[in-house]
């Protein structure tokens, strides 16, 4: 099987962005030892349709982002319409469809980091790394999230790359962090 | 029983009864909008939404959505008063606030159940600017998505899933940039759609509204080279007085016809002298498989399953890719009236098939896809050039000022008009089962039937099923209607757990007379049982009965098919189907 899809102009500019493709038709491939990754998960929850939240968790878990291809897969286990599992997945902000960067940006816009100026901060990451809230840089490196309240509101703002934590950012201290990942 | 009372009115009904359907049995009306019910079919939406049914229950601080929430012994309602009407209105405006003001231009203005409470209400400004809604427009071969004007109801959802188990509609995102979409929001086109346009059917504003043909067909009528002619299915006759005020029910075969003419088609012809060609085919076919399944013959697939309704085509080429052998392989009587059209009766009248334009009367909106399928075309000449609903034809006839209630009763043309009462019961479901028994029983027994009418494959239930006397041989029918109950009987083919040796599947609650194409029933069932009592009264009145009685198809074959399943008939009347894959982007690498 081969199929062209149409997504949506919003997610279709992003991946030919990302892909450098110009054309209006994206195919994805998904290798056989992926499939059968996906599959395991799936029995593991007994293809119960009831389980799709913690299928869609474990496997975000082992790719880091749940394409379209992953969802068809998931949904012919389950027998759910793929609708419905996209539906889903765009309804809880954890899930996301777009890869992340090999370095994941998290800035804490919780109310203690928020008040202590997490959105300058916020602001300073997507002007160093041109992209927007929940986008990864064309090189793959980085991505930006939010996210609220990672328990640490004696250190606000916080921000979290990767597993790391950085605490009272301020938006001068945006270039040394990311400073630090530059190989 | 639970005591309580509604506007002063005390009343007893049983625990569990929403406050909506409490007032509604004391004759108090409480406005409704995102919840739908079809109640004889045990079809409702209720997600509690939007907010416009809300009541004042004393005692209770907040208001309360009156379709979600259940009565209680000794309960206090007010449905109408001045807190109720503020927070009525209120919400009313809320919605209105991201709704396109394109009133005068939409498709379902004067049939739009928000526009009837914004009037209801009286509104008159909308205070609350902000961000509006602007997402792409869908087009697909029948169905139109304008999304701007979904009001998140959600009553597509529920009759796409729970009712039609079709999955091609889900509500994606959160909050503001939620929207009823396909998976990944690609475009209908390319999702699991049947066209069935179930979910047109119970759209409550113009989110979801069918594709309009009818500008095809006035330039097509005022083209002086082409020669027009118009065939109208069974269902349409029984639905389309509704439009024009007349009681569902209402008949109008005779006036319906005058309209066609009235309107400039050059014939007036008739959907159900297709659907006799239809039976002939279909019951011979279901003759030649069960009289080899009798003598061992187990190459033989049965049961055989209708392939007269193209919403339930599209479902099985989707769904069941691996039964493609299953159902019977002749065409629809759409497709059969076009292929006849454009062959036998262009040659009568010495046309060209070039010029001549068929369009197609019908309560169906996979209509319109179906006379769009490549195989049902010559050279780009498609059989069927356009097919338009039950609604397109009495805006039509209303456009071209044509008095609908007085007008004379007309008849149909000959050779393509003359039909017998099995043509007509197609539009009910059961009926194409019913029809074909008719001749079927006739053509193996060689006996006359004495009683033409077969009850016991008649009614308003999901899933229903017959055994049929065909002279000692017990015949066993399943029937379905509704997508979800024909997945149940092809679950069982797929098994091979199915007792019958027929099936006949109408995608539409209650088959055509309930189709996407239909003048809007607004969840009133008893619309859906008085149409169908239409149909058969219209059956009962024909003189002829059984489809092989009936004279011009008698003449087509004598003059230019020879006999059903003869080599002209297949090359004209069958057809081969094609599996869909439901799984958009798989593509696996060894």
């Amino acid at each position: 099987m081969n199929q062209k899809i149409n997504l949506a102009p919003e997610v279709l500019a992003y991946m030919e962005k990302l892909n450098g493709s110009d054309g209006v038709e994206v195919v994805v491939n998904l290798p056989k030892e992926k499939v059968e990754q996906i599959n395991e998960i799936c029995n593991s929850f007994d293809n119960d349709p009831q389980e799709l939240i913690n299928v869609l968790h474990e496997t975000q878990h082992l790719f880091g982002y749940l394409p379209a291809e992953v969802q068809d897969v998931i949904a012919h286990n389950l027998h759910l319409p793929v609708a419905h599992v996209y539906g889903v997945v765009t309804f809880y902000s954890y899930f996301t469809m777009l890869p992340k960067g090999e370095h994941p940006i998290s800035v804490c816009t919780g109310t203690a980091c928020y008040v202590r100026g997490a959105e300058k901060v916020l602001e300073e990451f997507k002007k160093e790394l041109n992209i927007k809230v929940g986008e990864t840089t064309p090189d793959g490196r980085f991505s930006i999230n939010c996210l609220r309240c990672v328990g640490a509101c004696g250190l606000a703002p916080v921000v979290l790359v990767g597993e790391k934590v950085y605490g009272r950012v301020s938006p001068d201290g945006v270039k040394a962090i990311l400073a630090e990942y530059d190989k | 029983m639970i005591r309580l009372t509604i506007d002063k009115k005390t009343i007893e009904v049983e625990p569990g009864t929403t406050i909506l359907k409490a007032a509604r049995k004391v004759g108090v009306e409480i406005p409704t909008l995102c919840h739908f019910e079809l109640c004889d079919m045990g079809i409702e939406n209720k997600p509690g939404g939007c907010r416009i049914c809300v009541v004042e229950v004393e005692g209770r601080r907040n208001l309360a959505p009156s379709c979600i929430t259940e009565v209680q012994e000794g309960m206090v309602i007010n449905t109408h008063n001045i807190r109720v009407l503020n927070a009525r209105t209120t919400v009313l405006k809320l919605i209105i606030s991201d709704h396109p003001f394109d009133c005068l231009v939409c498709a379902k203005s004067g049939d739009c159940e928000l526009q009837d409470l914004a009037r209801q209400f009286g509104i008159r400004t909308v205070p609350y600017g902000g961000e509006q809604s602007h997402y792409r427009k869908d087009t697909s071969p029948s169905i139109i998505r304008d999304v701007d004007k979904c009001i998140m109801c959600r009553r597509c959802e529920m009759m796409c899933n729970e009712v039609q188990t079709v999955g091609a509609l889900s509500a994606v995102n959160r909050g503001f940039m939620s929207v009823v979409a396909p998976a990944f929001e690609m475009n209908l086109e390319d999702s699991p759609c049947t066209y069935c346009g179930q979910c047109v059917s119970v759209c409550p504003t113009g989110a979801l509204t069918e594709v309009d043909h009818t500008n095809d067909i006035i330039r097509a009528l005022s083209d002086p080279k082409k020669t027009v002619v118009v065939q109208t299915a069974p269902a349409v006759r029984a639905a389309l007085g509704e439009e024009f005020g007349l009681e569902p029910g209402t008949l109008v075969t005779g006036r319906m016809v005058s309209a066609l003419r009235e309107l400039g088609f050059d014939h007036v012809f008739d959907t159900d002298f297709s659907a006799d060609l239809t039976i002939m085919e279909e019951g011979t076919e279901l003759l030649q498989r069960l009289r080899g399944h009798l003598a061992g013959d187990s190459s033989v697939r049965l049961p055989i399953l209708t392939s007269c309704c193209p919403g339930w085509v599209n479902f099985f080429e989707h769904n069941f890719p691996d039964l493609l052998d299953v159902p019977s392989t002749a065409k629809s009587p759409q497709q059969m009236f076009g292929a006849i059209a454009k062959s036998w009766f262009a040659d009568k009248i010495g046309v060209n098939r070039k010029d001549l334009v068929v369009v197609s009367i019908m309560p169906c909106l996979a209509k319109k896809y179906e006379c769009q399928r490549d195989e049902f075309s010559i050279d780009g000449n498609p059989d069927v050039d356009f097919s338009i609903s039950t609604r397109e034809l009495a805006a039509f006839i209303k456009q071209a000022n044509i008095d609908f209630l007085n007008l004379p009763e007309g008849d149909f043309d000959d050779p393509l008009g003359e039909s017998s009462g099995a043509g007509v019961i197609f539009g009910n479901t059961g009926g194409v089962i019913e029809a074909a028994c008719r001749t079927a029983y006739e053509l193996h027994t060689g006996k006359t039937l004495e009683k033409v009418e077969f009850e016991a494959l008649r009614g308003m239930e999901g899933i229903r099923s017959a055994t049929i006397d065909f002279d000692g041989l017990p015949l066993h029918i399943g029937i379905a209607h509704g997508l979800g109950n024909a997945r149940k009987l092809l679950d069982e083919v797929r098994e091979g757990r199915s007792q019958y040796h027929a099936i006949e599947i109408m995608a539409c609650p209650g088959g055509c007379i309930g189709g996407g194409g239909q003048p809007f029933h607004h969840g009133n069932s008893e619309i859906l049982a008085r149409r169908a009592a239409a149909i058969y009264s219209e059956d009962e009145r024909k003189t002829i009965r059984k489809s092989h009685e009936n004279p011009s198809i008698i003449r087509l074959y004598r003059e230019f098919l020879g006999e059903p399943g003869s080599h002209k008939a297949h090359s004209l009347l069958h057809t081969e189907y094609f599996p869909k894959s439901n799984e958009v982007t798989i593509n696996m690498q060894s």
